[in-house]
């Protein structure tokens, strides 16, 4: 044997023992060689409900980055457990006798990620970014004189007129939420990702192992200061006791439960109702729900298209649907759904069946009576159908018979889900690409009060929701609910845009469903909240 | 040798060029709209509208493949959509668990299935060709996830000799990466080893009737050395072939295994991608197929010419 082949002999056994070894010592111990299986009290796994690729949550309004946005960012104020707003980075704040200015104060010892004070030009400058990007906020600034610091800690908030929901709009529980960041970030425009990932939240960022749409990993942020007051929902302390927390994102029901059962990850955000009577079996598994406002089913009518330009088609629609062939087709258990007519949730201070439809069975034959009324007269009806969000896909398999069962003529047209988000943003005739009717899922929290929720907008085709739905009358409604500070009589006028909403078929409220998470029984902590949060948890 | 490669290398530059205009044709006229996923659900048309702008979408076409052929030019592949990272870093962080999954598997595949094919080829008729064909088409049979969830459900959850998913870098140390690769290795390579073994079996067959074949057995030799040999050898053209086009699938054919396990690799990026609409990544992951496809057709040319001395081009 010459010294060359016996090096390259001696390699190869090398090899061939290092794989033998990896293998074997699998085989024997069964234990985990690699730092991703890793079993550490201070490092928390989680299956987030999607993959985290815009980081900036006032860009956009998915869900997952607004989860994002309160991991690293903090709020001038949040909700707590009876919807109540109340101050978090805010240390106090006043209203002038006329109710006109309101003048806050930071408290002290805020501080970004990078080591820089949080000042009253990071906040202004964060709301005046977001001002332009949420429904809420557009609002806000619109009754808004003008927005000034005082000094570092304290700024002031000039109204035009007295409004009802400053304080509402400031502690915006979801999307998109006034997260204050540095205004070398916030100056970026409302259209425009923000460069950084620098807030001044109880997390921050580890952007070294940021895999956008796979990976974010997040670790404590050792300036943080939490309030003293007991946490609830966005509102008290966010104490962090983990050092680390990775969002992995897994795509595939089957294996996110695989992988919590055998304790590879310690939270599936959501998971799926299909597989909870097998999760429930574990006993070192808990399924639990955190999300105590719910979600919502909604479908939307396009009002520019004929024959839903004509309210009494609309009204013959809804007639013949029933949130409980939804809720059962789409959820199944009736553990985690809720017949719910209430249009700004039934978990909110606002909750009313007033005007609703659709909680009882229908009446087919008054619904048949209703269209051949209306002056239908038998035109293509498009359902746009999303095959790939399971979230939602049954539900325009549930409208379609329905529909067709008054004789509506249905073209249930299947696509996926983002060809449908492209489709329903055109206004052309459906010849052209339009369509009739979309159906989708919103969070109570998003839609809790009748500023916050868009599907009640009533402005048409400049600044109306997809349907585009136009109404003077709601819109009087709505802007007398914003000026108003009365609780009482805000509840009262919610209940008429709800009743016109109704009336008009703005949209068809579905149900309300529940999203139950799966928890490895040694974490604890866990806080119920509008959105999904992870201060205040521990593993033991 | 050496102007068989730079001759390919030149003429795939045609080939890409028109892989990059029929790609981007592609996606700017398919259905959907990357501004309004941006904007999420909730978002206004004015909204949506604005961010169009600032990507530049509602340029015409040709503006906007100008500018990104200019960006090529440059060695720049542009940036994601949504996450706004440059798809070259994108590509670079999930290109090793797949290029790590193809390459063992396809190891696995070769070391199982050509002995396999062999011996089936040398004992035709048999038990043991019989036995090794009908596990190939258990092989072709069997899909993928499903053989995928077996092995979880017994070497992950039954067993726990596995982990049921993720992926670990070879950086952080062999043991770690063996122990998370093996799982998808084994269900990856299952249909593999049945087409190369089927291959083998066949190429082998045509060979082992040959007259050169038969003058080794009358010189004597031993069977191993007249099937490796000789046999194997004069076989290894089509079986090279079959294993470079292999190759090739499971650089663009693993995102249902990288699903199942979990593995970050370029199929779900592309899937993901393709599902957000995210062009530049999908026009950078295509071209990068492309260049790959081109790079593995000219080494089966090259290992043509090494195994068949025959062969010039």
């Amino acid at each position: 044997m010459t010294r060359g082949s016996a090096m390259r002999s001696r390699r190869f056994n090398m090899v061939v023992s290092a794989i033998g070894l990896s293998i074997g010592l699998g085989l024997l111990t069964g234990a985990p060689l690699d730092a991703l299986a890793q079993d550490n009290k201070k490092v928390l796994k989680f299956i987030p409900h999607s993959g985290l690729r815009i980081t900036d949550p006032i860009i956009t309004t998915a869900f997952i980055s607004r989860n994002h946005g309160y991991m690293i960012y903090d709020t001038l104020f949040g909700v707590d457990d009876k919807m109540q707003v109340q101050p978090q980075m805010v240390e106090k704040y006043e209203l002038s006798g006329d109710k006109l200015t309101y003048t806050f104060t930071l408290r002290d010892g805020l501080k970004f990620h990078n080591g820089a004070p949080v000042t009253t030009a990071d906040v202004i400058a964060s709301l005046q970014r977001w001002g332009k990007a949420d429904g809420m906020g557009q609002k806000l600034f619109s009754y808004t004189k003008e927005l000034t610091a005082v000094n570092d800690k304290t700024f002031q908030l000039v109204l035009k007129e007295p409004y009802g929901l400053v304080l509402d709009s400031l502690g915006k529980p979801s999307s998109n939420v006034p997260f204050i960041m540095p205004k070398a970030m916030a100056d970026t425009p409302h259209t425009q990702n923000v460069p950084d990932e620098i807030g001044s939240g109880p997390y921050r960022m580890v952007k070294a192992e940021f895999q956008p749409g796979v990976k974010v990993v997040y670790e404590k942020n050792p300036d943080y200061k939490p309030r003293s007051e007991a946490p609830a929902f966005m509102s008290g302390g966010k104490v962090v006791k983990l050092d680390r927390v990775e969002w992995i994102t897994m795509s595939d029901p089957q294996t996110a439960m695989n992988a919590i059962l055998k304790g590879e990850v310690d939270i599936w955000e959501q998971a799926s109702y299909d597989l909870l009577p097998e999760l429930k079996k574990s006993k070192d598994v808990e399924v639990k729900d955190f999300g105590p406002l719910g979600m919502n089913y909604m479908m939307r009518m396009n009002w520019l298209q004929p024959p839903l330009d004509n309210v009494k088609v609309r009204q013959a629609l809804q007639a013949a649907l029933y949130q409980e062939d939804y809720l059962a087709a789409q959820v199944g258990d009736p553990e985690y759904y809720k017949v719910c007519g209430a249009m700004f949730g039934c978990s909110t201070p606002l909750k009313s069946d007033d005007g609703a439809v659709g909680l009882k069975k229908p009446d087919l034959a008054k619904a048949k009576k209703m269209l051949a009324e209306s002056g239908y007269k038998g035109e293509k009806i498009v359902i746009m159908a999303p095959t790939d969000l399971n979230s939602i896909s049954q539900l325009p398999l549930v409208t379609a018979p329905a529909l067709k069962a008054i004789g509506v003529n249905v073209d249930l047209q299947s696509m996926d889900w983002q060809t449908l988000v492209g489709r329903r943003a055109k206004m052309d005739p459906v010849d052209q690409g339009g369509w009739h009717i979309f159906h989708t899922a919103w969070g109570t929290a998003d839609m809790m009060n009748p500023i916050a929720n868009a599907g009640v907008r009533g402005l048409g085709k400049t600044g109306g929701f997809f349907g585009w739905t136009e109404d003077a009358e709601i819109e009087k409604l709505r802007d007398a609910y914003a000026r108003e500070t009365d609780p009482a009589k805000q509840k009262d006028l919610a209940s008429q845009v709800q009743k016109r909403a109704y009336e008009l078929v703005m949209y068809v409220p579905l149900g309300e469903y529940f999203q139950p998470s799966a928890i490895r029984k040694n974490v604890s902590g866990m806080l119920p909240s509008p959105a999904y949060v992870l201060w205040n948890v521990e593993k033991k | 040798m050496l102007r068989l490669i730079l001759s390919r290398l030149v003429a795939a530059i045609p080939v890409m060029g028109v892989v990059a205009i029929f790609v981007f044709l592609m996606l700017r006229l398919s259905p959907g709209d990357p501004a309004a996923i941006l904007a999420g659900d909730a978002a206004t048309p004015e909204v949506i509208a604005a961010i169009r702008a600032d990507l530049g979408f509602d340029r015409p076409i040709w503006e906007q493949f100008v500018t990104w052929i200019g960006q090529l030019m440059q060695g720049n592949l542009g940036h994601s959509v949504f996450s706004k990272q440059p798809v070259a870093t994108l590509i670079g962080q999930r290109v090793e668990p797949t290029i790590s999954l193809a390459i063992c598997t396809l190891l696995f595949a070769i070391i199982v299935a050509v002995p396999m094919g062999i011996l089936a080829a040398w004992k035709q008729g048999s038990w043991l060709d019989r036995g090794i064909m009908a596990m190939s088409v258990a092989g072709f049979s069997i899909p993928v996830f499903v053989l995928g969830y077996i092995l979880i459900f017994f070497f992950s959850m039954k067993l726990d000799i596995f982990p049921v998913q993720g992926f670990a870098s070879l950086r952080d140390g062999l043991p770690g990466f063996l122990h998370r690769i093996a799982l998808p290795t084994l269900a990856l390579s299952f249909i593999y080893i049945a087409l190369f073994a089927r291959i083998t079996r066949a190429a082998m067959l045509d060979v082992l009737g040959e007259d050169y074949i038969r003058t080794a057995h009358a010189k004597g030799l031993k069977d191993h050395v007249v099937l490796v040999k000789h046999a194997l050898r004069n076989a290894a053209i089509p079986i090279v072939s079959v294993i470079g086009i292999g190759f090739a699938l499971l650089i663009g054919g693993v995102v249902i295994t990288e699903t199942v396990f979990n593995i970050p690799g370029i199929g779900r990026l592309v899937v993901d991608a393709v599902l957000a609409r995210d062009y530049p990544i999908i026009q950078g992951i295509i071209l990068l197929f492309s260049g790959i496809y081109v790079l593995i057709n000219l080494a089966i040319d090259v290992a043509y010419v090494i195994l068949d001395p025959r062969i010039r081009y």
